[in-house]
């Protein structure tokens, strides 16, 4: 029984780091369209960021964590003003740019902090766990789990309940009649990718103290962000929650059934199936496109 | 006659085959070549610089140029100054094969000393032993290898295991549960672990590999939990390390109960956690920066004011070291017409030499290292205590858990 409720814990806690990862990515692919290949790479600099701020500042993480979205997210806004704005009619062109942008970050990091693993420090009031019926669950995750879900409401109410919001899901329905109406559609854009950015930040200062921080850490964020954001279904936050808790739940599941290495090869297995016979994913977004 | 397409690739084959048969002798021929010039002998430095394994290799690459530096600035070998070719194969094992092409035609090398991962050793192998040439592996690997082209410096499972079972099941118990990434190395070492285990009475409650840089370890460790095993012995590597001694911790765990025993947690993965995660748990390798001897202190000095005072050195990084000095006492041995790498070769076997970590041998017949296996527990400051030291070097046995098969002079013998 404790077993099992660890284990579903796991599920979890799995799921709210896929969701944290992916979050960024739902704002910009599901609502710019936008493939971004570049996404790991701005959680590796929110990542690196918070190793920066804490090795030379001394600050602990929390007080990290505004600095950091602030940071990758004028990074993506400069991403965005240089090279992104001018390849929105030409979607393949900017995978490639994109990811030839990941790769640039990538190799300056590794020129600017060196190619050493880097080292983050867990709050130390986060840093033991908490018995929760007989279970040990540690406080950070928990921590995360409720951050995760914390930045889902924010963006939520972002998108939904702000005048930004309102001009966001009007250029993503329709750019030329938005802009009719006098949308500077090109600015929304230009947030939104900052603020997409902004989140991938967030989600790699969170994740740095529980894995390692290196240079081509990115690499791996980018495949789980976007399987979550396709099988959730391109532009639905709700999907993206779904299909985090799926995907972690049934990671923890089969891994804890047989092990980890089969247990991802079933997820991925999963996917494609789900994916052949969804191709617009769990819940697709509805309106006009 | 009409050119077809057909008649054209035909002529061209027949151009290509005499452009590789019809002039043998001017472009292969080697007695006439000297290896060594009178003031210089040329070396290489495989190591990867960029991606995914460049934090390790890095660290080898410095030392062994730190070495090479030493070398020189001693008066060279006979007089020859020591010049190191540098490539960066970029963590990729076809990359590797193409550099060490590279170094051994073109540059003439006369030793490459390189690789840190089993995978890119394999892609080099075929170069170094078609080439005649030499390569020396620092690594600590998985054995089962017995090549007459490569100088094994790291240690192999017989080395780093034999006194460390014994020793954590009288410590803590028959229990082990084995976690490892999934590739060739942890599944050997497991193999040899079983076997140790079922020598003493113990027992394998669980044994699961994860994918390579996996760091989701919530599952095997809800399965620790289960299993309740004495000892986690543990074969996982790179960046899973980090995320696995992260989460033990966070999960309420304790070293002193249920210790985590590696065979690849060195200082350089301590460093990236920090000593908190780390601190309690064991590993046994033939070196630890925490080792106590004038060599290592000089080693260590030596190393720090070059690439700072908070670098460490490792296991793997002392083989690197360490092997450059052997091969400017192999080429010491030589007559400067007589440097080949295979005269190299012969001339470091059966070779010692005065390591940080103790003193080395070189073994005739494997090419492998005669080396003092150490066992470490790790402390918060990041470094390891070292608590117990083999009596004696220990013979190096490449193909110890398969007791029809050996490692001779003549190569492998037995199936």
């Amino acid at each position: 029984m404790d077993i099992l409720l660890g284990q579903l814990f796991t599920g979890l806690s799995i799921g709210s780091v896929l969701l944290l990862v992916a979050l960024g990515l739902a704002i910009i692919y599901g609502t710019m369209g936008v493939i971004n290949l570049a996404h790991g790479e701005f959680v590796m600099l929110g990542a690196y960021a918070t190793w920066f701020l804490q090795s030379t500042l001394g600050l602990t993480l929390l007080p990290c964590l505004l600095v950091v979205f602030l940071m990758v997210a004028a990074a993506g806004w400069a991403v965005e003003r240089t090279i992104v704005r001018f390849l929105y009619r030409r979607p393949l062109d900017t995978i490639l740019a994109t990811w030839g942008i990941g790769i640039m970050l990538q190799q300056a990091v590794r020129l600017a902090a060196g190619a050493d693993l880097r080292y983050v420090q867990t709050p130390d009031q986060l840093a033991g766990s908490i018995d929760l019926a007989g279970v040990a669950i540690p406080s950070y995750r928990l921590f995360i789990l409720a951050f995760s879900a914390a930045l889902l409401g924010l963006t939520w109410f972002v998108v939904q309940r702000t005048e930004f919001g309102m001009k966001l899901r009007a250029v993503t329905q329709n750019r030329e009649m938005a802009s009719c109406y006098g949308i500077d559609s090109a600015r929304i854009f230009t947030l939104t990718f900052a603020f997409g950015s902004g989140l991938a930040g967030l989600a790699g200062a969170l994740i740095a103290p529980i894995k390692s921080v290196a240079p081509d850490m990115g690499t791996n964020f980018v495949v789980d962000a976007f399987m979550v954001v396709v099988v959730g279904g391109v532009g639905s936050l709700f999907g993206t929650v779904a299909s985090a808790g799926l995907i972690g739940g049934g990671t923890a599941g089969f891994a804890f059934l047989l092990n980890d290495t089969l247990a991802k090869a079933l997820v991925f297995l999963g996917v494609v199936v789900l994916v052949r016979f969804r191709p617009q994913g769990l819940f697709a977004a509805t309106g006009r496109r | 006659m009409t050119l077809t397409r057909r008649h054209l690739l035909k002529s061209a084959a027949i151009l290509g085959a005499a452009g590789t048969a019809g002039v043998p002798h001017i472009w292969t021929k080697q007695s006439g070549f000297a290896w060594a010039a009178s003031n210089e002998i040329k070396v290489g430095v495989l190591f990867s610089l960029t991606g995914t394994t460049a934090v390790v290799e890095k660290s080898l690459h410095n030392a062994t140029l730190m070495a090479i530096d030493e070398v020189n600035k001693s008066g060279g070998i006979n007089g020859m100054r020591v010049v190191p070719v540098i490539e960066d194969p970029a963590s990729d094992p076809a990359t590797f094969a193409e550099k060490a092409n590279k170094l051994v035609l073109n540059d003439r090398c006369a030793t490459v000393f390189g690789s840190y991962t089993s995978a890119s050793r394999k892609a080099v192998l075929p170069v170094f032993e078609k080439r005649k040439n030499l390569y020396w592996y620092p690594t600590l690997y998985e054995g089962r290898e017995c090549s007459k082209s490569v100088m094994y410096t790291g240690a192999v499972p017989n080395q780093q295991q034999k006194d460390f079972i014994p020793w954590l099941v009288k410590t803590f118990g028959k229990k082990f549960y084995l976690v490892g990434s999934n590739y060739i190395y942890p599944k050997e070492e497991n193999n040899v672990c079983k076997i140790l285990l079922k020598e003493l009475g113990g027992e394998v409650v669980g044994e699961e590999y994860v994918p390579l840089g996996h760091s989701e370890f919530g599952s095997v460790l809800n399965k620790f939990r289960e299993t309740k095993p004495d000892v986690i012995f543990s074969t996982v590597v790179g960046d899973s390390v980090i995320a696995l001694h992260k989460q033990y911790k966070a999960a309420g765990f304790n070293p002193d109960t249920m210790p985590m025993a590696s065979l690849t947690t060195s200082e350089i993965e301590i460093a990236a956690m920090g000593g908190e995660y780390a601190a309690g748990h064991f590993t046994s390798a033939p070196y630890f920066m925490g080792h106590e001897s004038a060599e290592n202190a000089a080693f260590i000095e030596n190393y720090q004011r070059r690439f700072g005072k908070d670098s460490v050195t490792h296991f793997v990084s002392e083989a690197a070291y360490f092997q450059v000095h052997l091969f400017r006492q192999a080429v010491e041995k030589l007559g400067i017409g007589d440097i080949t790498p295979t005269n190299i070769r012969d001339a470091a076997s059966g070779l010692e030499i005065q390591a940080p970590q103790g003193r080395v041998k070189v073994d005739a017949d494997t090419l492998h290292c005669y080396l003092w296996p150490k066992i470490g527990q790790a402390q918060s400051n990041g470094q390891f205590k070292v608590i117990q030291q083999s009596a004696d070097w220990v013979k190096p046995e490449p193909y110890w858990a398969y007791p029809g098969q050996s490692c001779t002079k003549d190569g492998l013998k037995g199936t």
